[in-house]
């Protein structure tokens, strides 16, 4: 008679029992505590991200930090769930973006605070470089705080490699490396080493800010030079040729392999961000210029191509003072030096201890720091170009992969560009 | 193209593949000589076939133990087919600290979303096999319809109106969890439903026309008639269920943060990550498949049964 | 009133105390409220809502409910990836389906006269459903590696040393247009052992008299199998056709974890979890969606109605 009606208890009562580990899943709690949204989750970052926040929480006695990380720059859930957030006016205490345009669409829809205020007075405007703070104002205000800087524009190879084959150097020019290429091809190796999606898109960057150099690769992404105009076009044609000379159709993996491939001399060059630098010197047990070396991609030497990571103040961040202590501290010397050796990227500040970074990183800061050094910002990377335009630039490319039509190529962009201003 | 989607609609559980039933026929006596050596020959192509299909069958799995327990030295992508020289559980160990949290959380998910949705499920089948009552002609096939409805058809406005709901991601102190829990239930029910449905659909109404001779009611049917006799339903119902929940990917990664990912999540974090080696991706897929194999091994009939009733049909 | 709530003609009315109790139709109902609600909101009312969102031009964080008719749907007929999306799922649809159904087949013709250990190879060829995608996606990644000479791995690896090398390919890295056809492989290897089960299980339906009979008649195993199983399993291969298909559109977890990104396996579903998540294009995501749900519901709405009426009789 009564055992449905205990059958239907011990149901729910199993299942209440079964979710209760769930409450402790989420962790956090308390009130005073600030919530902090990031994608560090990777060796380095993550062990960096922990030392800035024991340096903010000794600072701030009975804050609890709530480390909202996602994983994966490339992971699209991070995205999408701070996307939702912001849409619901439910946003953390302070988040991640790469600094640029990556945030335009938060600012124009009201999301985040302007921070001009505490740039003026932290003085930030003066230890920062100009071309720095060119690209994180948005309509005239800055709204964000970058704590890094990473390098786009670099061509690594492995010196060995060079000798065995008798390559000089390192190709200063797209058209030298083309020329390297066929050789390279004829001793029966790949000339240039590329991964998944996002590093073609990384490559076709590069390739274009050497042909069209820092200028004209500016006023592409500003919308005053065409995509379908001569020279443009002439540069997507060369990154069709260099393509060619790549391992595209049989890449696989991510953009570690992709770099093994160069450790492993099969490749001789791969185009990568700066952060190649510590898996090389930490997975990969090679020292700077002896196991491995990098240059300017061809046709950028004196350009610096940059991404930072960088945090904001979201409008109705329930911590708004905390938050701002926050990003004081990711914008501080101290802040960047606890965090940056560890992650594998400089500083932005030119006024940190130069003395921490050494190897790779000791260059990339006196190249950073030098006044003659144009700074541009990364398309792959949310420097240049807003969501929108980034993901259509995603399928514009995907689509040339498969029908190599330049033409139609540049005049998708040049709408595309259009309809996501 | 989560489980519960391919499932499409699960059978009662009475039913699962009758066995062979074997009479000789009776043969033409000239005939029997020559019928038995075809049919022996016959019999050896047809084994030689169902090897070759094992072998398609547990390739992807000889790749994954042989370099899960690999030692990650040795682990190379030309060489996955090549036996271990090594046994080393260092993938393994390496690889679980980054899962442990999320196994928990597709534990402490996957059972209650099953159990829960499996309950309102049995009312549900209960009500359309056994209740008469207007437009169950039309509320059964508009239930029937959501085990078919593709996610993404939903997911905007879910989003939306879960992070209204404080249910998800860093907003929740569950981190999404309990809001992800109830997305199985609800996303469950039109699966469960038919599981049901069609088991008391078997029934003979007379199991049930005692108790209402009886003068009892329909809640009191359902809660001292119908739920004892559901049993097997509620195994084939509730096995599904924590499969579906367990394997679900979309909703995971939609609805939670680091800290509360389902396991399916992490395993793709892990495996699709920028610098795992992939003896951990193996050793991981391997980790995060284990409680759905067991059941699998453990409870296969009632599995097969719920994989069956996958096409609205009563074999 | 009571007693009619069993599939029964209301019996001659008993008066006992009890009168006052809910008549058993709005009991039962009552009993099933808290699903239909969770049903009716989160299936009919977000799709509902999805249609909406897909004529309005929301792009971004903030929202935005104006209506500009068909506009989205015109953009998506002249999209190019759409297009490819739209091309790719037709390939994939085919060969999968084709495909699963001729090894689900296969393997059911072997099982169905009973194998020693046939709950063995059941049970092989069924387990991949109990794995998740992503494993399953994890897993094959690596079989249909491309890497070529000294790279060579996965499948191509074993083709080499079995001698097979010719049959070397790209798989879903292939520049051919029928690079997609390659995802076949892991779906059907999750699913095939679903569409034996379903067969199996018709075979076994089959009066074993209605064979037996044919052979005394004569016939051989291929004309049993023609003229007997043939038509007796017609309605399972419609079944099995029509969810397969609806698989097949929802695919989602699988390529996700294969190779995302890469759009030469890219279909609507992806395209829609991309450019509505990273994109920020709400209305083009809503858009898809829609037409996505278009196309399972003109398989499986007609199925649904015609098992209801085949199950009535």
């Amino acid at each position: 008679m009564w055992q449905g009606r205990i059958g239907v208890l011990a149901l729910v009562f199993v299942a209440i029992l079964a979710g209760i580990p769930m409450c402790a899943a989420g962790g956090g709690g308390g009130d005073n505590q600030l919530e902090v949204y990031s994608w560090w989750t990777g060796p380095g970052e993550e062990e960096g991200l922990a030392a800035m926040v024991q340096a903010f929480q000794d600072e701030n006695a009975g804050v609890t930090f709530v480390n909202a990380a996602v994983s994966g720059g490339a992971g699209s859930n991070a995205k999408a769930i701070l996307a939702s957030r912001l849409l619901a006016n439910d946003p953390p205490d302070s988040y991640q973006r790469h600094a640029g345009l990556e945030l335009e669409d938060d600012v124009r829809s009201g999301k985040v605070q302007d921070l001009s205020a505490l740039y003026d007075r932290e003085g930030w405007r003066e230890v920062l470089p100009e071309g720095l703070l060119d690209n994180l104002t948005i309509d005239g205000r800055i709204y964000a705080v970058p704590v890094n800087i990473h390098r786009a524009n670099l061509m690594w190879y492995r010196p060995a490699t060079l000798d065995e084959l008798g390559l000089g150097g390192p190709p200063k020019t797209w058209a030298e490396f083309l020329d390297q290429a066929e050789r390279i091809k004829q001793a029966g190796r790949t000339a240039l080493a590329i991964g998944p999606q996002w590093t073609q898109k990384h490559l076709f960057e590069t390739v274009l800010l050497g042909e069209l150099g820092a200028d004209r690769y500016e006023q592409l992404f500003a919308g005053s030079l065409r995509w379908s105009s001569p020279e443009v076009e002439a540069a997507l044609a060369t990154y069709q040729k260099v393509l060619s000379y790549s391992d595209l159709r049989s890449a696989s993996g991510d953009w570690q392999p992709q770099i093994d491939r160069v450790v492993a001399g099969t490749a001789v060059y791969a185009v990568m961000g700066d952060w190649a630098s510590s898996y090389l010197e930490g997975t990969k047990k090679q020292r700077w210029q002896q196991g491995y070396a990098a240059v300017a991609s061809p046709g950028s030497d004196g350009v610096y191509s940059f991404l930072s990571d960088a945090f904001t103040l979201p409008t109705g961040a329930r911590n708004p003072e905390m938050a701002e202590k926050w990003l004081v501290e990711c914008g501080s010397t101290e802040g960047q030096n606890l965090f940056n050796p560890k992650k594998g990227s400089i500083p932005a500040r030119v006024d940190a201890d130069a003395k921490l970074y050494n190897g790779y990183l000791g260059w990339a800061l006196g190249q950073w720091r030098n006044p003659r050094t144009r700074i541009v910002g990364s398309l792959a990377h949310g420097v240049v170009a807003n969501n929108a335009y980034n993901a259509e630039i995603d399928s514009a490319l995907g689509l040339f992969n498969q029908n190599s039509d330049l033409n139609g190529l540049a005049v998708t962009l040049d709408r595309t560009y259009e309809a996501t201003r | 193209m989560t489980v519960r989607g391919t499932a499409g609609i699960p059978a009662p559980a009475r039913t699962a593949i009758p066995r062979p039933v074997h009479q000789p026929a009776p043969t033409p006596p000239g005939a029997a000589l020559k019928s038995r050596r075809t049919s022996s020959w016959l019999t050896a192509l047809r084994y030689v076939g169902l090897w070759l299909l094992v072998a398609f069958f547990l390739m992807p799995v000889y790749v994954l133990l042989v370099t899960a327990f690999k030692d990650p030295g040795d682990v190379t992508v030309t060489g996955i087919f090549a036996l271990p020289s090594s046994f080393s559980l260092d993938n393994f160990t390496d690889v679980w600290p980054k899962l442990s949290n999320s196994f928990r959380n597709s534990l402490s998910l996957s059972i209650p979303a099953s159990l829960l949705s499996s309950l309102l499920g049995c009312a549900n089948g209960f009500v359309l096999a056994k209740v008469r009552f207007r437009y169950a002609n039309v509320v059964f096939p508009l239930i029937l319809f959501g085990i078919f409805v593709p996610y993404q058809a939903i997911v905007i406005p879910l989003a939306q109106t879960m992070t209204d709901l404080g249910l998800r991601g860093g907003a929740d102190r569950t981190g999404g969890l309990a809001g992800l829990t109830l997305i199985h239930i609800i996303y469950g029910l039109p699966i469960t439903t038919l599981i049901f449905r069609n088991y008391f659909v078997g029934l003979p109404d007379s199991l049930m026309e005692s108790a209402r001779l009886d003068g009892a009611g329909v809640l009191q049917t359902f809660l001292d008639v119908a739920v004892p006799l559901a049993r097997p339903a509620f195994a084939v119902s509730i096995i599904w269920q924590f499969t579906a929940s367990w394997n679900d990917f979309m909703f995971g990664a939609m609805m939670t943060t680091r800290e509360s990912w389902p396991i399916t999540v992490a395993l793709n974090n892990v495996a699709g990550g920028q610098s795992i080696p992939f003896g951990q991706a193996m050793a991981g897929a391997l980790l995060a498949s284990l409680p759905t194999l067991a059941i699998y091994l453990l409870l296969g009939r009632f599995f097969l049964r719920g994989v069956l009733a996958g096409t609205l049909r009563d074999n | 009133m009571e007693g009619d709530w069993l599939h029964q003609p209301p019996e001659p009315v008993r008066r006992s105390a009890r009168m006052r109790r809910v008549p058993g139709w709005l009991a039962g109902l009552g009993l099933m409220s808290p699903s239909l609600i969770l049903v009716g909101v989160f299936i009919y009312g977000f799709i509902g809502w999805n249609v909406r969102v897909s004529f309005t031009s929301w792009q971004g964080l903030r929202p935005v409910y104006d209506f500009v008719w068909l506009d989205n749907y015109t953009a998506l007929w002249n999209d190019a990836r759409w297009r490819t999306d739209a091309r790719n799922i037709l390939v994939f649809t085919t060969v999968f389906v084709v495909g699963a159904l001729a090894l689900g087949f296969l393997m059911a013709l072997l099982l169905e006269k009973g194998a020693r250990g046939e709950a063995f190879y059941r049970g092989v060829f069924l387990f991949p459903m109990a794995i998740s995608f992503i494993a399953t996606a994890i897993v094959w990644r690596w079989l249909l590696d491309n890497g070529s000479g000294a790279d060579t791995a996965g499948l191509n690896k074993l083709f080499a040393d079995l001698g097979l090398g010719f049959l070397r390919s790209d798989w879903h890295k292939s520049d051919s247009s029928w690079a997609i056809a390659a995802v076949a492989l892991p779906a059907g290897w999750a699913l095939s052992g679903y569409v034996m089960a379903l067969f199996l299980a018709g075979m076994r339906a089959i009066p074993n008299t209605f064979r037996e009979s044919a052979r005394i008649d004569g016939a051989s195993e291929w004309q049993v199998l023609w003229y007997v199983m043939r038509p007796a399993l017609r309605p399972v291969t419609f079944s099995a056709v029509l969810i397969l298909i609806h698989i097949s559109l929802k695919t989602f977890d699988l390529i996700y974890a294969l190779d995302q990104g890469n759009l030469k396996i890219d279909t609507p579903s992806l395209y829609m979890w991309f450019t509505t998540f990273d994109g920020g294009f709400y209305d083009r995501g809503a858009t898809i969606a829609t037409v996505l749900l278009i196309g399972v519901a003109l398989i499986i709405g007609p199925y649904i109605r015609y098992w209801l009426r085949t199950e009535r009789r």
